[in-house]
């Protein structure tokens, strides 16, 4: 047993235990004022007021819709197999949360207030106890992790949503969800290879995989050598920029790549058997898809973290980072208000016979460039 | 016991549980499900082996894309759960198992004479962490670009192959096709025709 | 340390188990899988020799070899579409003549 303790490193453990909550329940606030965002935004675009009585101006409006989802009463069809019936919710949601592992929110030596004394106080516990512990939280870094194949354990985590949408389609034993499901999740593969190719240009100027180490090589000319900016690969990096916002929205099944789960075309798609909080956790599964995209957009395109004043003021790397992340969602949202949705075969056509030569071609620029300047 | 194994015996015992799962479950679906599991829990093992783009690339192709495919299949032909040849052939339940403990004897008895001291990993150009350069990505990127530049090359041409020829083999009979067909097996027994008769004359 | 010939173990048990599906199984699909059953039980071992001798090239073989196997599925499954489309049965017991 006291080697069973001693392998394990709980500085290291808790720390990281410590730093996923804080960042899941900020994440999962981020998702709900999405929602509530969204319906507001939205509402401006369309001329009307959006929800705005529960608190002042709404803003406890995603707790309501909770409350009401966990209260709704909870229908399980007859014809359904039920295992995956259950089952598909959950694999959706679990991909799309474990994606914020490697989300780099800020530098990796942020000076946390109080961080010496807070350590001073924890060693002298632990030599209370006849423990040594040796914890230094003056400086902490702000992600949980940096993987040497940060960028590649995210599309994994992509790739991997993909079954909950097709077997809720699959079990849910309507037409309805079937076409739904199986459109939904074919689309999704064929935008993820034009999302995977076009990344490659900022990894060729970049030449790691490690989210952080990304970011890290954006910083200067005051917070803005970002990489679409930067010589010699802002061509490529441009290029990829748009096959990647577009992909990504392909992606996240968001207008106008919306069909599968249009409400005037196929019910609800695959979700149309679903209430109360099996719902709400595809409905959550979409909002924190988005979010990891938009993650993923700022980190490898817009600098991350970089801004003006982030040398000196280490917390204001959050606060840019942020920013740029909510533009992104924003950005969502507004299209969402403003355009039309494809109809499946054109967007099928353009997913295989557009975005990806564009992507392909995109590639060989990208290393033409690398080679000749890099 | 340290938690090196604990982690480990986790992860084997659920790859085997799966794995059973696959092979005896009559429903196609679960047996995928079951094989998706196998794949995950085969990547977290790839991880603790220092094999870390290996453990992506699992995920991302394998569990990513391969399996998808074989889901995909199962749904569009629409395959039902059937007996299993064991409830067709009763004699074979009681074959199974005797069969699988014997394979696995053997195999067993294999493993037990190779040579399995572990070896301390080279720390490449200085690294400070040397036990983390095995599986990164620099270091199968040098090496497949440089030594195993050719297997590369022609796993892609494979991969082209199989694009083209699934594609060839899936496609439904085109009506053209067919009617062609036709017209050759008519036109060839018209030839037969004149020939027997030409024979006969 | 855990110790490498309990990662062979694993590879033999899942091997075998994936034999044992393969003359088992009647369903074509299922049978494929238990194949790509096999073909990880070999890759795990790949890999802990390839910690074992610290050589990378244990890793750059499981690569080629899941490049194959993709290829192996996308071929297959367009096969057993085929089949399905002109024997209207999965069931590798009634393939049993050549003719269609």
């Amino acid at each position: 047993m006291s080697s069973l303790l001693n392998s394990i490193d709980f500085q290291y453990v808790i720390g990281a235990l410590v730093k996923i909550a804080v960042f899941w329940i900020f994440i999962m606030l981020v998702v709900a004022y999405t929602v509530y965002a969204e319906r507001r935004v939205l509402a401006v675009i369309q001329n009307r007021l959006g929800p705005n009585r529960v608190g002042w101006q709404g803003l406890l409006q995603p707790f309501a819709d909770l409350l009401k989802f966990i209260f709704k009463e909870d229908i399980i069809p007859l014809a359904v197999n039920k295992w995956l019936y259950v089952l598909a919710p959950i694999i959706v949601l679990i991909p799309a949360m474990m994606v914020l592992i490697v989300y780099p929110f800020g530098p990796g030596d942020v000076p946390l207030p109080f961080g010496a004394d807070i350590s001073h106080t924890l060693n002298n516990l632990g030599a209370s106890f006849g423990m040594s512990w040796n914890i230094d939280l003056s400086k902490i870094n702000l992600y949980v992790t940096n993987m040497n194949v940060g960028l590649l354990y995210v599309f994994a985590m992509t790739s991997l949503g993909i079954y909950g949408i097709v077997v809720g389609g699959w079990a849910s034993n309507s037409k309805y969800s079937l076409l739904g499901g199986l459109r939904s999740s074919a689309q999704m593969i064929s935008y993820e290879l034009a999302l995977s190719l076009s990344v490659i240009a900022v990894l060729i100027q970049a030449g790691t995989l490690d989210l952080a180490k990304i970011v890290e090589q954006q910083q200067g000319w005051y917070g803005f050598k970002w990489n679409i900016f930067q010589w010699p690969m802002f061509l490529p990096c441009i290029i990829a920029f748009s096959i990647y916002m577009i992909s990504a929205i392909a992606e996240t099944n968001r207008v106008p790549f919306d069909l599968p789960e249009a409400e005037t075309e196929l019910v609800a798609g695959f979700h149309t058997e679903y209430s109360s909080l099996k719902f709400a956790l595809f409905f959550m599964a979409e909002y924190v898809n988005m979010m990891t995209v938009s993650v993923l957009a700022t980190t490898l395109f817009l600098g991350g973290w970089n801004g003006p004043g982030v040398e000196t003021y280490k917390w204001l790397g959050p606060v840019w980072f942020l920013a740029k992340v909510f533009f992104f969602l924003f950005l969502y949202i507004w299209l969402r208000g403003t355009l039309p949705r494809f109809r499946y075969d054109q967007l099928m056509d353009f997913g295989w016979k557009v975005l990806l030569p564009a992507a392909l071609f995109n590639v060989v620029l990208a290393s033409a460039i690398g080679v000749l300047f890099l | 016991m340290e938690f090196s194994h604990i982690l480990f015996l986790g992860l084997a015992a659920l790859a085997v549980v799966a794995a059973f799962n696959v092979i005896l479950q009559r429903n196609p679906i679960y047996s995928a499900i079951g094989l998706i599991v196998v794949l995950g829990s085969l990547a977290a093992l790839f991880l603790t082996l220092s094999a870390q783009f290996i453990a992506a690339m699992q995920i991302i192709v394998y569990a990513g894309a391969i399996m998808v495919l074989f889901v995909f299949v199962i749904m569009l032909l629409n395959v039902r759960a059937e007996e299993t040849r064991m409830d067709k052939q009763k004699y074979l339940k009681w074959l199974a198992a005797p069969l699988f403990l014997a394979l696995l004897a053997e195999v067993m008895a294999v493993v037990r004479y190779v040579n399995l001291t572990p070896q301390p990993l080279p720390s490449a150009n200085g690294a400070a962490n040397p036990q983390e350069v095995l599986g990164t990505v620099e270091n199968i990127a040098f090496g497949m670009f440089t030594d195993y530049l050719i297997p590369f090359e022609a796993a892609s041409i494979l991969i082209l192959m199989a694009i083209v020829g699934s594609m060839l083999l899936a496609r439904r009979e085109k009506k053209e096709d067919v009617e062609r067909i036709e017209n050759a097996l008519v036109a060839q027994q018209e030839e037969e025709q004149k020939y027997e008769e030409e024979v006969a004359v | 340390m855990v110790p490498l010939s309990w990662y062979l173990a694993l590879s033999a048990v899942l091997f075998t188990i994936g034999v044992i599906g393969v003359l088992i199984q009647r369903n074509v699909i299922s049978l494929f899988m238990c194949v790509e059953l096999m073909l990880n039980a070999v890759n795990i071992s790949l890999i802990a020799f390839s910690r074992l001798h610290a050589d990378r090239s244990g890793q750059l073989f499981v690569f080629i070899v899941m490049a194959v196997a993709a290829a192996e599925a996308a071929v297959g499954l367009a096969i057993i579409i085929a089949l399905f489309r002109s024997r209207e049965t999965l069931n590798v017991d009634e393939a049993d003549l050549l003719k269609l």
